[in-house]
C-alpha cells in the first residue's frame, strides 16, 4: 500500500489580481462601518425604540436626511441614527459593488460584491417591514442575523482584496492544518448559531427570563418549574412582565450554546498556540478571539446583573458580532495560509 | 288655564315623573381593593427628553402598575358589565386621551364602540401612539410637536389593551373599547359607580393591568343601588 499525497487547492479559481490600494482600503472601511451599525442597531432593540418611528422610508413625514437634530430625542435619536447609519453603509456597499465589477478581474468576486449590495438592500428593506408590521419576531430576528451574514460578506471581500490573499506564494505546511481549517469553521459555525439563539432571546422578550448569572436560580441545571416561580416572583415585584416557561428555556439555551462556543474557541486557541505559535497571521485572531470571549462571558453577567442595561446589553450584541467577524477573519486565514493536504490510500 | 285643565297637567306631571324615578335605572356601587405586599412604584426616569424632564422638576412621576392607598383601595382598576347589557350607540361626546408631562391621562380609559377619542399632544414634543390591540386594528401614530390632536375609533369591543409610546418606553396606558356605557375606572379612593342600568341580571367584572380579573354576578332593581366590592390579589403563578 502506498500513501498518495493529494493537494486541495483552494475551490476559488485565483487569477493573478492587483487590486489598487484605495480599493482595498474601501472595502476595508465598509466592513468597519458594517461593525458600527451592527452596535447602533443593537442599541435600537435594547433601548425598545424600534418603533419609535412609525413611518418608513420617511421620519415623521420627512426625508431622512433634513429631519432636524433637536428633534432626535428618547428613543427617535436612537432609531433614527440607526437608519441614517444604515443608509451611509448601504452607499458604500453600492460604491463596493460597482467598483470591483470595473475594476477587478476575478469574476467570482465580482459576484460576490453584487450578492453582498444584495443582501444590504434586503436587509434595508427587512429593516422597513419590521417597523411598518410591527416588530413580528421572525421578520426583527431575519434583519438581526442578515445583519450579522452581511458583516462577515464584508470581512471577506476585504480579504480577497488584500494582499495577503493576492500575493501569497508560500503556504504554512502541517499535518494539524487541516484540523485547524475545520476547527476555525466550526467555531465560526458555533458562533454563528449563538448570535441567531442571542437573536430569538432578544426578540422574545427572554432576555430576563433569568435573573441570575452565572447560575440560574441558584442551581446550575435548574428545576424549570421552581425557577419559573421564582423568577416571577422577583420580575412582579420590580413591575415588569412575567415571563413563560419557553422564554425560561430560550434563555437557557442561550447559555447552553455559550459553553459550546466557550469550548470551541478554548480548544482552537489551544491548538494555535500549541502548533502554530511562530506564525503571527493565525496566533493573533486566535489571541483576539479567546479574549473577545472572555470579554464576552464578562459582559454576560453584567447585563444580568444590572437587569439589561441597554448599553452593557448592546456591546454584548456588539462584542458577538466581532467574534463572528475574527472567527470568520480566521477561517479565511487559514483557508488562504494553510497548505491542505489529503492523503490517500491506494 | 281652567283649573280642570291645570288638575289634568298636575297628574300627568306627577305621573310622569313618578315614571321616570321608577324607571331611572340601577346603580352599581363598591370599593375595589388589594390585598398583598405593595411594591414602591419607582421614579420614571425621562433624561432621554429634556422637554419630558423639565416637567417633573418638583416631583418625579412615578409608576403607575400598583397604586394602592394606605387602606388597600386600589387606582385604576376597571369595572364593566361584561354580560347582560344591550349595545348602545356611542356617544357624540369625545373620549380624551392626553399626553400630558409625557405620561398618559388617564393610565386607564374605557370608551364605547365608535366613540371618537381625541388623542391630544399637550407636551410639544415629539409622541408617538402605539395601539397594541388584538381584537381591532393595530396602528402606530406619529405625533410631531406641532401636532396636538388626532381622532381615531375603536370599532370592536375589546377588553384591554396596552397604548404606549416607543419614544419614551416608559409611557404605557391602557384602553377599553366596550359596546355600551357602563363601565368606570377606579380613583385614588378605590370607587367605582356605574348608573343608569336597566333591571336585570348582569356580570360584573373588574379589571386590573398586574392583577387580573375577578367578575360577580349582579342583580339590578329600577332605582335601586347595589354595592358590590372587590378584593384583588396577585394572581396565580404562569406555568
Amino acid at each position: 500500500m502506498s500513501n498518495k499525497s493529494t493537494i486541495i487547492t483552494p475551490l476559488i479559481n485565483d487569477q493573478k489580481s492587483t487590486p489598487s490600494v484605495w480599493l482595498r482600503r474601501f472595502a476595508k472601511i465598509t466592513a468597519f462601518s458594517t461593525l458600527l451599525l451592527i452596535f447602533a442597531g443593537g442599541l435600537v432593540t435594547s433601548t425598545g425604540s424600534g418603533l419609535s418611528v412609525p413611518d418608513w422610508p420617511n421620519t415623521y413625514g420627512q426625508f431622512m436626511f433634513t429631519f432636524p437634530w433637536s428633534d432626535m430625542i428618547g428613543g427617535i435619536l436612537y432609531e433614527h441614527t440607526h437608519r441614517m447609519l444604515a443608509t451611509v453603509v448601504g452607499f458604500l456597499m453600492l460604491v463596493l459593488a460597482f467598483w470591483l465589477w470595473s475594476k477587478e478581474s476575478r469574476q467570482w468576486l465580482k459576484r460576490l460584491g453584487w450578492i453582498a449590495l444584495a443582501v444590504v438592500i434586503a436587509q434595508g428593506i427587512l429593516g422597513g417591514i419590521t417597523v411598518l408590521t410591527y416588530l413580528p419576531l421572525g421578520v426583527s430576528m431575519a434583519h438581526g442575523i442578515l445583519a450579522q451574514t452581511f458583516f462577515c460578506m464584508t470581512i471577506a471581500i476585504a480579504y480577497f482584496l488584500s494582499r495577503e490573499w493576492t500575493e501569497r506564494e508560500a503556504k504554512i505546511e502541517h499535518e494539524q492544518n487541516q484540523s485547524l481549517f475545520k476547527w476555525s469553521l466550526v467555531v465560526t459555525g458555533l458562533i454563528y448559531l449563538q448570535l441567531i439563539l442571542g437573536a430569538l432571546m432578544r426578540h422574545s422578550d427572554s432576555g430576563l427570563a433569568i435573573l441570575d448569572f452565572p447560575l440560574v436560580d441558584g442551581r446550575v441545571i435548574p428545576s424549570f418549574g421552581v425557577a419559573l416561580e421564582s423568577i416571577n416572583d422577583r420580575l412582579w415585584l420590580l413591575g415588569l412582565d412575567e415571563i413563560t416557561m419557553s422564554q425560561i428555556i430560550i434563555h437557557f439555551l442561550h447559555r447552553v450554546s455559550a459553553v459550546a462556543v466557550s469550548i470551541g474557541i478554548i480548544g482552537l486557541f489551544i491548538k494555535v498556540l500549541q502548533f502554530y505559535r511562530d506564525h503571527k497571521k493565525l496566533l493573533l485572531p486566535a489571541v483576539l478571539l479567546f479574549v473577545l470571549l472572555v470579554g464576552q462571558i464578562t459582559l454576560a453577567a453584567f447585563v444580568i446583573w444590572s437587569f439589561r442595561n441597554p448599553v452593557i446589553t448592546t456591546f454584548h450584541v456588539w462584542v458577538g458580532a466581532l467574534m463572528l467577524g475574527s472567527a470568520s477573519f480566521l477561517s479565511l486565514r487559514c483557508y488562504g495560509l494553510l497548505y491542505l493536504i489529503r492523503t490517500e490510500h491506494s | 288655564m281652567n283649573s280642570k285643565t291645570l288638575r289634568k297637567v298636575s297628574l300627568f306631571a306627577l305621573v310622569y315623573f313618578s315614571m321616570s324615578f321608577l324607571f331611572a335605572g340601577g346603580t352599581i356601587t363598591g370599593t375595589v381593593k388589594y390585598e398583598g405586599k405593595v411594591p414602591p412604584m419607582k421614579a420614571l426616569k425621562m433624561a432621554t427628553d429634556p422637554i419630558c424632564d423639565g416637567k417633573h422638576k418638583d416631583a418625579p412621576a412615578r409608576m403607575e402598575w400598583l397604586v394602592v392607598g394606605d387602606n388597600g383601595e386600589l387606582k385604576n382598576a376597571f369595572v364593566w358589565i361584561k354580560e347582560g347589557a344591550d349595545n348602545y350607540p356611542a356617544p357624540e361626546e369625545h373620549a380624551v386621551l392626553d399626553q400630558n408631562g409625557c405620561i398618559y391621562s388617564p393610565h386607564v380609559l374605557g370608551v364605547q364602540v365608535g366613540q371618537v377619542v381625541d388623542i391630544l399632544n399637550t407636551d410639544g414634543t415629539l409622541h408617538n401612539v402605539h395601539a397594541m390591540p388584538k381584537l381591532n386594528s393595530e396602528f402606530n401614530i406619529a405625533m410631531p410637536k406641532f401636532k396636538k390632536k388626532k381622532e381615531v375609533t375603536f370599532t370592536k369591543q375589546e377588553t384591554m389593551f396596552p397604548i404606549k409610546c416607543d419614544v419614551h418606553p416608559w409611557m404605557k396606558c391602557y384602553v377599553a373599547v366596550v359596546n355600551h356605557p357602563f363601565f368606570d375606572v377606579t380613583g385614588e379612593d378605590g370607587n367605582f359607580k356605574i348608573s343608569g342600568l336597566p333591571a336585570g341580571k348582569y356580570t360584573l367584572e373588574v379589571w386590573h393591568e398586574k392583577l387580573g380579573t375577578k367578575s360577580v354576578s349582579v342583580t339590578v332593581a329600577d332605582g335601586a343601588t347595589e354595592t358590590v366590592d372587590f378584593t384583588l390579589t396577585r394572581p396565580e403563578k404562569k406555568k
